[in-house]
């Protein structure tokens, strides 16, 4: 098994990862996590619309997009990550630390702005192969190896800016950020190349052989092993994806904000791990779709907005993400649980995510914890 | 397969052997680390003569007291092959709920008493997540970390306890010396002695162990899971509260940004002690010569030349470091005799 997200209390035995083909149509598209998260997001984002004034105003989904442009690109890479049964708590620490590399090259080591995109860009990578390298070819927990780079690269983004944020990035570069689609449209130009990337971690994960491979990883390397998947090559790949898309997003954030700050962007990894965990995607690895990560990462973005509007505090704001994070991990076990108490039910529904046992058996099934 | 899987439940007691002994100690992690710390401490004296003298000696054995019960906390739960993250949180939301108390009045015992309760009652909320829906430590540590830090935002706002509403007898424990040793050091000493000599001897302390290392093995064997894991959340919790009792009596105040950021001293100075993340190995004795060094290093860090914005990388860097010597040790050991794993425990 594999242990990165080490729990001694142990998953369940179901392993199931197909629709339950002997319900009906209509059943197996409902009983779904995507499912239950889009719903979520039509009511929140309706209550939103009808409640907290000014949400449905012209410029709610404009800076909507824009906020939280890094949450939506990072939670890509970490979709792919976290199925594999990893985990990269680094994230927020590499945008950090590229975006201050963007400032240093671009104000300190007078490169061109492209030059300096691509020291950031390099930075990135580094840092993911870095991360990748520990966690693939070591083989140490990825848990343990990115709260020591969270650590790390925060620190050297800290330590090679002190107390200076840099300012002063070339115009075209800053204001290209808040571009708009057309004038008047209230979606900024970015969403394209989101667009374009959520569509292409997409195929990835879920029409190539390398996707399918992540999934099997997760759910059983050992498996994943004997039908010929590169474990160490897939893990290492995936992490450098993520190094370089957090070097996107923190290009993003410190031309967004026009400056680069050592502490800039704290915290958000937890944000991210969130809306990927709230998309469905099982922290125990294997399981999870984009559609549902998609959906999890605009549930949390109207969250932050609305906040925003009604002007709630950004402390209020956290403590609501921490229990959207500790209930995204919680309701799944509490809804198999539910489910297992209803009579007439073979097992959990379709897609569920790790459950208990199935009733028949009482204490056999798998390392059941109660003694 | 995860080779920490793989290796051996902790070390099973073997009949005295004085060699045996010795050559366990040489290499034992708990001596390296403090053979490095000395070292570290000689280089800082040779380059700086005050480094040893007055206030900084003060302040090299006092500011660990707090980082070495969250470390021994950090250490129960690691043990078991879980981590929790919301110690720093925990830490400021006690160390402010010690302050309230005290300017409201009370008496400094009470105070400190209803810190240590808070903090338990905070580390039961994550053990009781954890244990009964059967959940990620990690994740929900991080969300209660998140949550704990914004009931404290919430509450205390722009507001800080100050000095002058805390009880003058209790201020004192901050700054008095035994034999030039900070009160507060040789309390957490002692408390570090008694939870190591807990997790060596008490049959609790070993099935921590025993989950741990093998949590089906635990389960087969009937151990009580659930109970040992609730219970080292509940540890950790009221460590992390004793600290933030500590802190209000260190720093003679309260801001509402208290222990940000020190969980994850917290993990390194455990992990840099030989507490394997994996569970089922290390000792508190370990965690605690581990944030003796975490701050060492802050300290000489500036005399060395380095800026002391580069604190957190070095942080990063010691974790790195720490897991990685403690793969190859354990694949050496693995190569070795199962007599020699007892070496990398």
């Amino acid at each position: 098994m594999n242990a990165p997200l080490t729990s001694t209390l142990d998953r369940a035995v179901d392993e199931r990862t197909y629709a339950s083909y002997q319900r009906p149509f209509l059943w197996r598209l409902i009983a779904t996590r995507e499912f239950a998260i889009v719903a979520l997001l039509v009511v929140v984002f309706i209550y939103a619309r009808a409640n907290i004034v000014g949400f449905d105003g012209p410029l709610t989904i404009y800076f909507l997009f824009l906020e939280s442009a890094p949450i939506m690109l990072l939670a890509l890479p970490m979709t792919l990550i976290i199925i594999t049964g990893e985990i990269d708590l680094s994230v927020a620490s590499t945008m950090a630390l590229t975006g201050a590399m963007l400032g240093i090259a671009y104000t300190k080591w007078d490169l061109p702005f492209v030059a300096a995109l691509g020291v950031a860009l390099a930075t990135g990578v580094a840092c993911g192969l870095f991360n990748g390298f520990l966690v693939a070819y070591l083989k140490l927990p990825s848990l343990a190896v990115t709260i020591g780079t969270l650590a790390l690269f925060r620190g050297l983004a800290k330590g090679f800016l002190g107390t200076e944020s840099i300012k002063g990035y070339p115009e075209k570069w800053t204001d290209l950020t808040r571009e708009r689609l057309s004038d008047g449209s209230s979606y900024p130009q970015f969403v394209i190349p989101l667009l374009l990337l959520t569509i292409a971690f997409g195929v990835l994960l879920h029409f190539t052989t390398f996707g399918r491979g992540i999934y099997e990883i997760g759910l059983n390397d050992e498996a994943a092993r004997f039908t010929g998947v590169n474990i160490a090559r897939t893990k290492l790949i995936l992490f450098t994806l993520a190094g370089l898309v957090a070097a996107i997003a923190g290009i993003y954030q410190t031309l967004y904000s026009s400056v680069a700050r050592g502490d800039s962007s704290v915290n958000l990894e937890l944000q991210v791990i969130a809306a990927v965990l709230l998309g469905g995607v099982s922290i125990f690895g294997g399981r999870g779709s984009l559609p549902g990560v998609v959906a999890g990462v605009l549930l949390i973005a109207v969250i932050n907005s609305a906040m925003r509007l009604d002007g709630v505090r950004t402390e209020v704001t956290n403590i609501v993400i921490g229990c959207l994070l500790v209930a995204s991990v919680v309701a799944p076990m509490l809804l198999t649980w539910i489910s297992g108490l209803v009579p007439g039910r073979a097992g959990p529904t379709a897609e569920a995510p790790p459950s208990t046992p199935a009733p028949e058996p009482p204490a056999s099934g798998g390392p059941s914890l109660d003694k | 397969m995860n080779t920490a899987l793989d290796t051996p439940p902790a070390p099973t007691r073997r009949r005295p052997d004085v060699g045996h002994i010795l050559g366990g100690l040489v290499r034992s992690r708990e001596i390296a680390v403090l053979v490095v710390l000395l070292l570290l401490i000689a280089v800082a004296t040779f380059k700086s003569d005050g480094f040893l003298t007055g206030d900084r000696w003060r302040d090299l054995l006092l500011t660990p007291s707090i980082l070495m019960l969250l470390a021994a906390g950090q250490t129960m739960v690691i043990i078991t092959r879980n981590v929790d993250l919301s110690v720093g949180s925990t830490l400021g939301l006690c160390a402010y709920a010690t302050g309230e108390i005290m300017s409201a009045g009370h008496s400094p015992w009470l105070a400190a008493l209803g810190g240590v309760a808070l903090g338990a009652g905070l580390g039961a909320i994550n053990g009781l997540i954890i244990a009964v829906a059967r959940v990620p430590a990690l994740v929900i540590t991080l969300g209660t970390m998140l949550v704990y830090r914004g009931i404290l935002l919430r509450w205390a706002g722009s507001d800080r306890v100050n000095a002058g509403e805390l009880d003058p007898g209790f201020l004192d424990l901050g700054t008095k010396q035994i034999l030039t040793i900070p009160v507060l050091t040789i309390l957490s000493l002692l408390v570090v002695i008694a939870v190591g000599y807990y997790l060596r001897t008490a049959r609790g302390g070993r099935e921590l162990y025993a989950i741990g290392s093998d949590p089906d093995a635990a389960a087969l064997f009937g151990l009580p899971i659930r109970r040992r894991v609730l219970g080292a959340f509940i540890a950790s919790g009221a460590l992390a509260g004793l600290a933030g009792v500590f802190w209000a009596a260190r720093y003679g105040g309260v801001s509402s940004n208290a222990g940000q950021g020190i969980e994850l001293q917290a993990v390194a100075a455990a992990v840099i002690g030989g507490v394997a993340i994996f569970g089922g190995s290390g000792s508190v004795w370990g965690a605690a010569i581990g944030a003796f060094l975490l701050v060492t290093i802050n300290r000489v860090l500036p005399i060395l030349g380095v800026s002391d914005f580069y604190q957190q990388a070095v942080v990063g860097a010691l974790i790195i470091g720490a897991i990685v010597l403690d793969r190859v040790l354990s694949s050496r050991a693995e190569r070795r005799l199962a007599v020699d794993r007892e070496a990398t425990s």
